[in-house]
């Protein structure tokens, strides 16, 4: 029996992924261990390893599909001693008409194809195979066991409208009622975008009856974004109340070019919007003077021993200070260092401190855990390699998944103040302005200090206003005598 | 002295409060139920359970009495009415066994004794007589959570009051000591109309008076009149749009005077009267009002979760109000303690609880008649279908009836389903799985209804409202 290889989940709560890259084609020999392909999740890509080994006998989800369901079976492998003709018949789906399967090529004729296609409809069989090698670049035919497909060059269009199984443009399931399904449908909104109330949240008739007609979007421009999108396209919620086309519009045609959004950026609309919405924030600003702590990360910078390849062992920034400083101040007010669910709030033992880092077009916020034990050097050099990791998307998803607060740092931008929004499960987020030598009066006198702005958003659900303004106050504490950070 | 405080105390151990009770037990919390005459409620004592094995005999005597209709003999048929009644008290009597052996078995305390609620969340129990082996006795108790499960009784009419003797409520007429040769039932509800029917079979000549236009006013006008014309077939007198102004005892006779809607009266002798006019809720003697909470028109007002006005204090079932079902009473039960736990629920959609009629036709309902439908300015679909086009009806010498659906135009929703005929109690649930689903018509027509079975007929309704049925 032919091996299936499964999408795997490169994280506990992953469904889905994009399926990136093969890096083995049909009939090469693996072996257990070799990197087989590249799947890209939301945030990062990752390689995937065989488990077992044999010669790929067949791909069956192509290299760029998007939103691939976790075990779901992308290749099959044949072990030693089989031959092509043992994917004859095997699960999948995928049993081709005769005559086709003994030159299990990667391209066959189209015309071939087709014949072959029409041959087994007729013989009410599955046609999957046939019409994955018609050129379609698909993979509905892997659910087409009903045959359901026949007929057509485009299979998963064929199936979404004649097949009693709804999904939304990014190829999810989508649970709703048929009569959930049938108003959406006249109501012109788009499931994939409703919150189902029912049984493991299925969508059902009240979800539909209170979609907001702002949020929700027309079904035919979701067609449309589905059929011009790259692989990675699902359908986001546009502008409230407008429809793709309807914002097209108001821009000349030709004066701008669509970029379909990738895994990152649906990301980012998705989670930001929901929490703009849903969590209740205040900002609490304060001014850090931070003389103490430049003249401290110069002695300590200076006096780094020589580590490997002749370069100092150590490079501190400023902004391995606040992180340091931040995790810190979350011990010393632990009721401040906690998550929000619904029946609880998670008192954390550690301070894991995430840090938002720019990546073309992007952002990642890698977490470091438990800051509070970790000495200044090793944040730093953490930091560092997540940081690179994150510009090259490898980072694993445990690296920038919890965590209980962030830091995010436009002072080298010359931001003076800025708000930031806070990324659940995180309670809190530090906005880290520019430090530069401000005018202030001490002891009654002007004098010039360097002085930096730090703005902490809170979520009120977690904490109120006096313990915001604590937690702050510790923060700036350790900022202004960063000699306790050392202790 | 035993742990007197609890999560959850139940009033009343009833089909509502037994069920809550034991969910209750099932979800963790400490509960308790306290009842003073039976538990399993009128439902499994004196309503639900003994009318129907009462129906069951009468059914049987029927078919003996049809029994050539069907190519066989049966001469001298006749009836023990003591072992009828019998039987259905035998039948109630084990099931509310059960339901002690069900809370012994989730670890419900069964508090035997009469409750007032307190202050404070204290339930205080004044003993009972006649307390079931293993009850606790009367005492103050304390509960986190109380939820008042009383249930209703017979409304009486003014100047109609019945005396137990000659006008009764359904608990004489679950006893009768003999078959009256006469019978008034007021009320044509589900109650009258059973009773009628039952007594109608057994020999009795009996006339229903029902104040409004149809009978079983609750049920859709055309299912009603289908069951009015086999009921009036059978024997049985109906008389609407007409009330009972008086009732005169004398010596073993009644002499009701009935009026139609002109003021035309006419008066009728009768052995019995069996008053079937409602039931009001029992929200007497419990302490709301010291609490304050708060009733309208005799029922405890709550929202969707069963929660009063007051906290801590709840109302399922009967008590808060229509329909008046066990199994409307059971499902608010378990929403309420569900909620009380903690989890995600929802309110009871009251359009979704059917209701059933067990006279002979059988009526069964689920949602929204052809009336309320059109009412509530829905542009709507109706299939028909009737038991004479089904195979398995003709077979089971059952040609009459007929079984009605109704659907949104617009959405294929089914907005209710009605049916009269044999067994149809036991069909209604498809209807009712099907609106709890969300079904529209297209799921409906793509079932495969297993043939031969009445169940086609199902089919055949849904297929009817959109033009395609086959068998007629």
């Amino acid at each position: 029996m032919p091996i299936d290889i499964l999408m795997p989940a490169l994280s506990p709560t992953m469904e889905k992924g994009n399926l990136a890259k093969w890096l083995v084609k049909e009939g090469d020999q693996i072996s257990a261990g070799d990197v087989i392909a590249e799947i890209e999740t939301d945030k990062a890509t990752m390689e995937v390893e065989a488990v077992d080994e044999g010669t790929l006998g067949k791909i069956l989800v192509p290299e760029g599909t998007a939103d691939v369901a976790v075990n779901e079976v992308i290749a099959k492998l044949l072990a030693e001693g089989e031959d092509e003709s043992a994917l004859q018949g095997d699960g999948g789906g995928s049993k081709p008409a005769e005559g086709d399967v003994k030159t299990p090529k990667a391209e066959a004729e189209p015309k071939k194809a087709a014949q072959a296609e029409a041959a087994s409809a007729e013989e009410g069989k599955s046609t999957a195979k046939a019409g994955e090698k018609a050129g379609s670049p698909q993979r509905e035919g892997l659910h087409s066991g009903n045959g359901k497909s026949a007929g057509g060059g485009a299979p998963r269009e064929a199936t979404a409208k004649a097949g009693p199984v709804a999904k939304d443009g990014s190829g999810q399931r989508v649970f709703a009622s048929p009569l959930a399904r049938r108003i959406a449908k006249e109501k012109g909104v788009d499931l994939s975008g409703v919150e189902g109330s029912g049984p493991h949240g299925r969508i059902l008739k009240r979800d539909v009856e209170a979609a907001k007609p702002g949020a929700a979007k027309p079904v035919e421009a979701a067609a449309g974004q589905k059929a011009a999108a790259a692989p990675a396209a699902g359908p986001m919620p546009a502008a409230p109340s407008m429809s793709d086309d309807q914002i097209k519009a108001m821009f000349p045609k030709g004066s701008f070019e669509e970029k379909p959004h990738d895994g990152m950026r649906r990301t980012i609309a998705r989670r930001l919007t929901a929490v703009t919405q849903e969590v209740p924030v205040f900002y609490l600003t304060v001014d850090c003077r931070l003389d103490a702590l430049l003249k401290l990360r110069k002695d300590l910078n200076d006096s780094a021993p020589v580590g490997e390849g002749d370069k100092p062992a150590y490079k501190l920034s400023v902004n391995d200070f606040m992180i340091k400083a931040m995790a810190l101040a979350l011990m010393a007010k632990p009721m401040a260092n906690a998550s929000w669910t619904g029946g609880a709030r998670l008192m954390h033992k550690g301070a894991d401190v995430g840090v938002a880092v720019a990546v073309p077009d992007g952002l990642f916020t890698p977490i470091i855990r438990d800051a509070q034990t970790k000495t200044l050097s090793v944040i730093s050099n953490e930091m560092r390699d997540l940081a690179k990791r994150a510009r090259d998307k490898k980072l694993k998803p445990e690296e920038y998944q919890g965590g209980v607060t962030a830091i995010s740092n436009l002072g080298m931008y010359g931001i003076k103040h800025f708000t930031a929004i806070i990324n659940p499960p995180h309670a809190s987020i530090l906005a880290i302005g520019a430090s530069e030598q401000r005018p202030v009066v001490k002891d009654g006198a002007v004098a010039v200090e360097t002085t930096m702005t730090a703005t902490l958003a809170c979520d009120h659900r977690v904490m109120d206003g006096a313990l915001g303004a604590e937690l702050l106050g510790a923060f700036k504490d350790y900022v202004e005598k960063p000699m306790s950070m050392l202790v | 002295m035993a742990d007197t405080s609890y999560d959850v105390i139940v009033i009343g151990a009833g089909p509502g409060g037994y069920v809550t009770a034991i969910r209750a037990a099932q979800l963790g919390l400490k509960t308790a139920v306290v009842e003073n005459k039976h538990l399993g409620g009128i439902c499994l004592n004196w309503g639900c359970i003994p009318t129907k094995a009462l129906l069951r005999s009468s059914e049987v005597y029927h078919y003996f009495k049809h029994a050539e209709k069907y190519g066989l003999k049966a001469d001298n048929v006749s009836f023990d009415t003591s072992a009828i009644v019998k039987r259905s008290r035998g039948v109630s009597g084990q099931l509310s066994q059960g339901v002690g052996f069900l809370l012994k078995k989730n670890k419900v305390d069964v508090i035997w004794g009469k409750a007032t609620l307190k202050k404070g969340g204290k339930v205080s129990v004044e003993a009972a007589e006649n307390a079931p082996k293993g009850a606790l006795g009367g005492g103050e108790y304390q509960a986190k959570h109380t939820i008042v499960a009383t249930g209703a009784r017979p409304r009486a009419l003014p100047g109609l009051e019945p005396d137990g003797k000659d006008i009764w409520t359904y608990f004489e007429a679950m006893v009768p000591e003999k078959m009256p040769k006469s019978m008034l039932v007021m009320g044509s509800g589900a109650i009258g109309i059973e009773f009628a029917s039952f007594y109608q079979t057994m020999g009795v000549d009996v006339t229903v008076v029902e104040i409004l236009p149809q009978i079983l006013p609750v049920e859709d006008e055309e299912i009603a009149s289908v069951a009015r014309k086999q009921l009036e077939k059978q024997g049985l007198k109906i008389m609407t749009g007409a009330k009972v102004a008086k009732l005169d005892r004398k010596g073993g006779s009644v002499t009701a005077t009935i009026e139609d809607d002109e003021g035309k009266a006419q008066t009728l002798e009768v052995e019995k009267v069996i008053s079937a006019v409602g039931v009001v809720g029992n929200i007497e003697g419990l302490g709301l009002e010291d609490l304050g909470v708060k009733t309208e028109r005799g029922i405890i007002s709550v929202d969707g979760y069963g929660r009063t006005n007051v906290e801590g204090v709840y109302a399922i079932g009967d008590v808060a109000g229509p329909p008046m079902l066990a199994h409307k009473a059971e499902h608010e039960g378990v929403v309420c303690v569900e909620t009380i736990a903690g989890q995600h629920t929802h309110p009871l959609d009251k359009l979704k609880i059917p209701g059933c009629t067990y006279c002979h036709p059988q009526v069964a309902s689920v949602g929204l008649t052809e009336k309320k439908a059109k009412e509530a300015g829905r542009e709507i679909k109706v299939g028909r279908f009737p038991f004479i086009g089904n195979g398995k009806a003709i077979a089971l010498g059952e040609p009459d009836g007929l079984v009605k659906t109704i659907f949104d135009a617009k959405t294929g929703e089914l907005l209710g389903a009605h049916m009269v005929g044999a067994e149809v109690t036991e069909l209604i649930q498809g209807f009712v799985v099907a609106m709890n689903c969300e079904t529209t018509e297209e799921e409906l027509m793509h079932a495969v209804f297993p043939h031969p079975t009445l169940s086609e007929m199902m089919h055949e309704s849904v297929l009817n409202a959109y033009g395609r049925a086959i068998h007629i």
